[in-house]
């Protein structure tokens, strides 16, 4: 489920104004690359949860592991590669469409991918897909042959797998 | 419940706090909380003529006490003043408390001004961020109580550090029900002070079996009060000790397995010998790369047990074999209970003969020092002329690091520098912070003629608040650590070291109502530092100095501590 040497970090945080900015800044004045960050509320409403993904080598991540906790507003982090975990990544794309054979073509493709087309048009289709990075990828790399309008990806979203968690305690 | 303004809050939960003293500058945004100063009888106001200098001065009295200090700015150009001593107090770990006015956050239309670029706003926890500790904004009044009290806790507890807390004026002048607590509430907060038992038996097997111990301690050893549990170690296993340069002070100098200090201007003694041991125990510091130098050949024959408060200082510069995650006098304790079951007191051995050889071949004190006004000679002569507990400070440069090896340190908190940051400027407000918080004790500034022109102005806080320090200016009128630098490393092509015609210090102080005393001689200095303490008012010697004065031995970038260079 790895891409490359990508780890996925979740990390439970306070639910409150300038928190994103603490982490954003943290991982730009160590010099850590984040490749995506996604943040939401958790079903206990003062807290959120953010996952971060870092391509860095093991020393680096322990590093990051270990700054993200020392934050007065983490509450939990963890390396979620490490173990086993389930990741999906959210993608609208709206392709051009030059014809109605290609209009066909492009709705049996995201069938293949389990996409959806959420938006149509005259001259493009709007195509919601749901995956891991990779298959996302894989359907951008088809839709390039007809022409990306426009692409929004919403990063990656993860949790462990199985029954644990790392919910805090009221 | 009882109705008080924001401002009353404030102070009331920093009395509560024990807080005595706040330095600060005052300014339209903070206005209210001045308001309710006047007249308080419990909170001295210490006017600094900079902002900068009032949080050194926080600082200051927060590293000579071990308590808190706190300084107060306005909003905009009072909170952005501030930021270098906020960040100074950062890189060392001390705990300051920064208050800053901040434009109302909320209101009537017309007077809701965050955000809107309003006169004297600033961003100033978006601007000290990478800096502080952790940083708070009231937006209600009834946040106050908690706030202050987290504001503490953070900053005295763990790894300390610098708390801000911004206050919008329409929170400091708003009225609530308030109730003053020592409430904290803190649940991400993780503190942890007490150490694995397993890694304290793992790290007393080590020690004991180790032929070459030497002991590293560093600023934390000193914040965690350790240095008891240092000399009882260093005696159990007759090892020596080095200290970082934060870390001066932790082990009394005079003590005869006292290396001094490691580094790039370290003690040869203490650099040589980290080569030469097989196990190193390094308590509360950071390896910075000032300490370190070159890291393939930082005690690369040693293996490493690291203590540390700070989880994310394990591994960070130097892989360590042994890592304990602890506060360092209850770590050191339990290691000191463990390793008396294993080894007989005191045992001298090859390793123990080879200290005391190599502090007495090596460290540069214990050579004859010329009767001449050096550096070297009178920073030795100075340590005979004051108390055992006065506290000195300095500036930033060679002042620094010439008081790093010739002046001797005996006690924890009586040498306060900036390690870290390295901010010209620091030593005097950092003097009369110290004063501030042991008025009993003989303070002195260590100063170079560059540095002490950043924060000179101060002599209008000393004199007219009555706080005497000490200034010592060792002047040579140039910029001396870079002039070296550009002297040793660039074929002394000098640029924009020479100072010209520095001011006549004697003078300079006497505008300010102080003490001026020239000296061209090591016994006209001794008269002078005489006079001074005599006097007990604030004192300017000003001590002429050749510009040419190098600090060495010095370790070249990029090389190993063991590779000093230069006679001395």
């Amino acid at each position: 489920m790895e891409t490359g040497k990508t780890k996925v970090i979740s990390v439970l945080v306070e639910n409150k104004p300038g928190v994103l900015h603490t982490i954003a800044n943290l991982f730009r004045r160590r010099n850590f690359n984040i490749e995506s960050i996604t943040v939401g509320p958790t079903q206990q409403k003062e807290i959120a949860r953010m996952t971060i993904t870092v391509n860095e080598d093991e020393k680096t991540i322990d590093q990051v592991v270990k700054q993200v906790a020392k934050q007065i507003d983490v509450l939990t982090v963890d390396e979620l590669s490490q173990g086993s975990f389930v990741m999906r990544e959210l993608a609208l794309i709206k392709v051009n469409v030059a014809s109605s054979k290609e209009r066909s073509d492009i709705i049996n493709c995201v069938e293949v991918f389990r996409g959806r087309i959420i938006d149509v048009s005259t001259d493009s289709l709007t195509v919601e897909i749901t995956g891991t990075p990779d298959k996302i990828d894989a359907i951008l790399n088809l839709m390039k042959t007809y022409g990306i309008i426009e692409l929004a990806r919403t990063g990656i979203t993860a949790l462990a797998r199985g029954a644990k968690s790392i919910k805090i305690d009221e | 419940m009882t109705k008080m303004s924001g401002a009353q809050a404030l102070l009331e939960s920093l009395e509560r706090q024990k807080v005595d003293t706040i330095f600060g500058i005052l300014g339209g945004a903070i206005l209210p909380v001045y308001d309710e100063l006047c007249g308080n009888k419990k909170i001295r106001h210490i006017l600094a003529r900079h902002e900068q200098c009032a949080a050194h001065e926080a600082e200051g009295y927060a590293r000579a006490s071990g308590r808190a200090g706190v300084c107060m700015a306005t909003s905009g150009p009072g909170a952005t003043n501030l930021v270098t001593g906020i960040a100074n107090a950062y890189m060392d770990s001390s705990p300051i408390i920064a208050l800053t006015g901040q434009v109302p956050s909320s209101g009537a239309n017309t007077s809701y001004m965050i955000g809107r670029d309003a006169f004297q706003e600033s961003d100033i926890i978006g601007i000290v961020t990478a800096v502080t500790k952790y940083s708070y904004q009231p937006r209600s009044v009834g946040e106050i109580p908690v706030m202050v009290n987290n504001a503490f806790h953070l900053a005295t507890t763990g790894r300390p550090g610098p708390v801000l807390i911004d206050l919008p004026k329409n929170v400091q002048a708003g009225i609530a029900d308030i109730e003053l607590t020592d409430k904290i509430d803190l649940r991400g907060y993780k503190l942890i002070t007490q150490p694995s038992p397993s890694r304290i038996s793992k790290a007393a097997e080590l020690l004991a079996k180790a032929e070459r111990p030497i002991i590293l301690a560093g600023g934390g050893a000193i914040i965690s009060g350790a240095s008891n549990e240092i000399v009882a170690m260093s005696d159990l296993l007759m090892a020596p000790v080095a200290t970082t340069f934060m870390g001066k002070g932790a082990f009394p100098e005079t003590h005869p397995l006292s290396l001094g200090s490691i580094g790039m201007h370290g003690n040869p003694a203490a650099n040589k010998l980290m080569g030469e041991a097989d196990l190193m125990l390094a308590i509360g510091t950071r390896f910075s790369d000032r300490a370190t130098a070159n890291l393939d050949s930082f005690a690369h024959n040693a293996k490493k047990i690291q203590i540390d408060i700070d989880n994310a200082e394990i591994n960070k510069n130097i892989e360590v074999d042994l890592a304990i995650v602890a506060d360092a006098k209850i770590a050191m304790k339990m290691l000191l209970a463990a390793l008396n079951e294993k080894l007989k007191k005191g045992e001298a051995t090859a390793w123990t003969k080879r200290a005391k050889e190599a502090r007495e071949q090596l460290s540069p004190l214990i050579k004859d020092l010329p009767r001449d006004l050096v550096p070297k000679s009178l920073l030795s002569e100075l340590r005979k002329l004051l108390p055992e507990n006065a506290i000195i400070t300095t500036e930033v440069g060679q002042n620094q690091m010439w008081s790093a090896l010739y002046f001797q340190s005996l006690m924890p908190r009586t040498f306060i520098s900036s390690g870290g940051l390295g901010t010209m400027g620091f030593g005097f407000p950092a003097a009369i912070g110290a004063k501030v918080a042991c008025p009993d004790r003989v303070v002195v500034d260590i100063a170079g003629d560059g540095s002490f022109i950043m924060s000179e102005q101060e002599l209008a806080c000393s004199v007219s608040e009555n706080i005497p320090v000490i200034v010592i200016v060792l002047n040579n009128s140039v910029l001396g650590m870079v002039a070296q630098w550009q002297r040793m490393l660039y074929n002394r092509r000098y640029m924009a070291v020479n100072l010209g015609k520095t001011p006549d210090f004697v003078k300079l102080a006497e505008a300010y109502g102080a003490q001026g005393i020239r000296v061209t001689s090591i016994e006209e200095f001794h008269k002078a530092v005489k006079t001074a303490l005599a006097n007990n008012v604030t004192t300017v010697i000003d001590v002429p100095i050749g510009s040419e004065n190098d600090v060495v031995p010095f370790v070249p970038p990029g090389c190993g501590l063991p590779q000093q260079k230069g006679d001395y």
